[in-house]
């Protein structure tokens, strides 16, 4: 689950991980406000959406409105609110359509001598969390890992401990940092793993990480993303969560027990398991169509499900074609072929359908597709099936 | 022979009163594995099938002799549970439960290494040996007693090899899903290791997906120290990016994780890749036509 930022630097003061003063506002009137509020002669004020990449993006139609914005005057802070405020925002993160602004964060400014990256995640390989600090702060960092890796700077942290005062020196000594401000990197550093540990985050970013000219050391952005599996033990959090960000449809989805992806093909697909569901839009690809989502049904799907997935894949205006591959183990074919006639009574299909039903109960489901007067066009395997709905799609069945 | 799990594996199931667990546990027995008993703590001396129900794996352990144990329990319990079996001095864990936080098993991980136990998932199928001994929730009648080895980060994409390879009349000697989560019990090498030294196993599949560096690391293994054939396929090619993967991942590994770049580790490994998933067999035989 991804929060924005001003609700990230909330999380982070309470847990001593140093931000400035700020305010959001939902209105170019409370914009004003809060820049009278800040009392300070500068203030930024940044559009809130989850995406990244908000200071380079634009909005939709006027080019000149950027998505973070130095101010000068509560009248400016006003006007910048007014510019982005109910308008989409395209940055490199968003697609082309970009991303609704519904909120702006307005904070104070400050002198900064320097800029840093820092980003806190799981390394897989080790299994443990590792703390990545760069040199090369404000900018893109995945082209810092691409380009030259050495400047990421990487120190693995155990949960139950922390960081240790000897990693911070390592990272000091690497980064020229020195008196104040390596004192400050200390109780920074510390205060963002525990962060990163005491509330079950998959993903804990500041860039930029800002070194003041008085030695102080600030985040100026909060990029957090959390394990949705420890939501449970996470009561105050859960209510961050923000829908207006999400896909109307994987929303949908997942509030019926699905995994859903919106994709941008034409070919809508329909599958038991995470694994099955990504190779069966590499088959559809290698033979030359493009999945219009990822579905994945999961292992002991019911009829309700199933025939919310359908009306899901078939809501979509670019979806030509559906693929069905279900491979049967806890889910029996029969549920799905219950699921295909009820789908094809309530919403009906106006697109070809291709179904290949392996595993459990599968002779009593395609039985009981046959039987059934709904258009379904059968495959006896993978490359069959996917042969089949790539010609479907492009009209040639 | 086979790999961990045999004819003669005593298993326990943790939350067998549970409904996974409780129709799982008659799934393994109706297919032949030897289900010794279970654990619910609270419902210990209540029985479950004829089987008996304990409130402790270590009562457990004294009173059935398990070595191996199948774990449902909900996930914000599951650490736990995985913890009290390594405890308890069971040998194979497998964990089916999905959902489980990842921080947890940061913690799991170190305690299980530490130990002579050995975890496979969570999240995953769970193991099987054709014929004699099955611990988890995959359909027992596609699989076939004989001689290819499936370990795999995916359960139903690993269900299609069997069946693609019990078609061909190759048959399994022992599959293992690993589980899909970023932190896991048992990785790849750990099984090449024992594939390899393993009678039965005569070729090795290895299905993968984008994300982690573990095949990268496999292929190095294969090269090194395998000289079975081993053939591969890797799932996810055309994901988006950056659509599972928060892209702070990516950086840490360096840019690796694309299917691309494993595909290509896996083929300079003198590794036979399956196109798609359709082929995964085929690239089976392949791989050992080519070795002999």
């Amino acid at each position: 689950m991804k929060i924005h930022e001003y609700q990230g630097k909330e999380l982070f003061r309470a847990a001593g991980v140093p931000v400035l003063q700020g305010f959001v506002a939902r209105s170019p009137q409370e914009a004003s406000e809060a820049f009278d509020k800040l009392g300070s002669p500068l203030a930024v004020v940044k559009a809130q959406i989850h995406a990244g990449g908000r200071g380079k993006g634009s909005v939709i139609d006027n080019p000149a409105q950027k998505g973070v914005v130095l101010v000068r005057s509560s009248k400016e802070a006003a006007g910048v609110a007014e510019g982005l405020l109910g308008k989409k925002l395209v940055t490199i993160q968003t697609g082309s359509e970009g991303q609704t602004v519904n909120q702006v964060f307005v904070e104070q400014g400050c002198a900064i001598a320097r800029e840093l990256y820092l980003g806190i995640v799981l390394d897989r390989a080790a299994a443990m969390p590792v703390l990545m600090v760069s040199s090369e702060g404000g900018v893109e960092i995945e082209k810092v890992a691409e380009e030259s890796p050495e400047l990421i700077l990487k120190e693995h942290f155990d949960p139950a401990v922390g960081l240790e005062s000897f990693q911070v020196r390592k990272l000091c000594k690497k980064l020229g940092i020195e008196g104040a401000a390596a004192k400050a990197a200390d109780s920074f550093m510390k205060a963002a793993c525990r962060f990163f540990v005491d509330h079950d985050c998959s993903l804990a970013e500041i860039n930029p990480l800002v070194i003041t000219e008085d030695g102080k050391m600030i985040a100026l952005d909060a990029k957090v993303t959390f394990d949705d599996n420890a939501l449970f033990r996470h009561p105050t959090i859960k209510p961050l969560r923000d829908l207006n960000e999400e896909d109307p449809n994987e929303l949908r989805a997942a509030d019926s027990g699905l995994s859903y992806v919106q994709l941008e093909g034409n070919i809508g697909c329909l599958v038991n398991g995470a694994g099955l569901a990504m190779a069966t839009m590499d088959i559809i690809k290698y033979h030359g169509g493009q999945p219009s989502n990822f579905l994945d049904v999961g292992g002991g799907a019911n009829t309700a499900q199933v025939t919310e997935a359908f009306r899901i894949l078939l809501s979509d205006p670019n979806c030509k074609g559906v693929l069905v591959n279900i491979f049967g183990g806890i889910a029996r074919c029969t549920t799905i072929a219950t699921a295909i006639i009820e789908a094809s009574k309530e919403v009906g299909f106006q697109v070809p359908l291709v179904v290949r039903l392996e595993g459990t109960e599968v002779k009593e489901g395609r039985k009981m597709l046959e039987e059934s007067d709904v258009n379904v066009i059968t495959a006896a395997d993978l490359t069959e099936a996917a042969e089949k709905i790539v010609a479907a799609a492009a009209g040639k069945a | 022979m086979s790999i961990l799990v045999d004819r003669n594996t005593r298993v326990l199931c943790q939350g067998i009163t549970g409904n996974a667990g409780a129709f799982h546990t008659r799934g393994c027995r109706d297919y032949g594995t030897q289900m010794v008993g279970g654990v619910t703590p609270g419902k210990g001396g209540q029985s479950f099938d004829g089987l008996p129900v304990f409130d402790t794996v270590e009562e457990a352990v004294a009173q059935t002799g398990a070595d191996a144990t199948m774990i449902f329990v909900p996930a914000p319990f599951t650490a736990d549970a995985i913890l009290e079996a390594i405890d308890a001095g069971i040998r194979v864990i497998c964990a089916i439960t999905e959902g489980v936080p990842v921080l947890d098993m940061v913690r799991v991980y170190r305690a299980v290494k530490a130990s002579d136990s050995i975890l496979i998932g969570p999240n995953c199928p769970g193991i099987i040996t054709p014929g004699q001994c099955k611990i988890g929730i995959m359909p027992g009648y596609i699989h076939q007693p004989g001689k290819i080895a499936i370990m795999s980060r995916s359960g139903t994409l690993t269900y299609e090899a069997v069946w693609q390879t019990s078609n061909l009349g190759l048959g399994q000697s022992t599959c293992v899903g690993l589980g899909g989560d970023p932190i896991v019990g048992t990785s790849f090498i750990d099984l090449l290791a024992r594939f390899q030294e393993d009678d039965q196993t005569e070729a090795i599949l290895m299905i993968g997906e984008i994300g982690g560096s573990a095949e990268e690391e496999a292929a190095a293994f294969v090269q090194e120290h395998v000289t079975k054939p081993v053939a591969a396929f890797i799932a996810g090619r055309t994901a988006p990016p950056g659509k599972r993967m928060g892209h702070a991942g990516a950086i840490i590994s360096g840019g690796k994780g694309t299917a691309g770049e494993k595909v290509a580790a896996l083929e300079a490994a003198g590794i036979v890749v399956a196109p798609t998933p359709a082929k995964m067999a085929e690239a089976v035989v392949q791989a050992m036509q080519k070795k002999s």
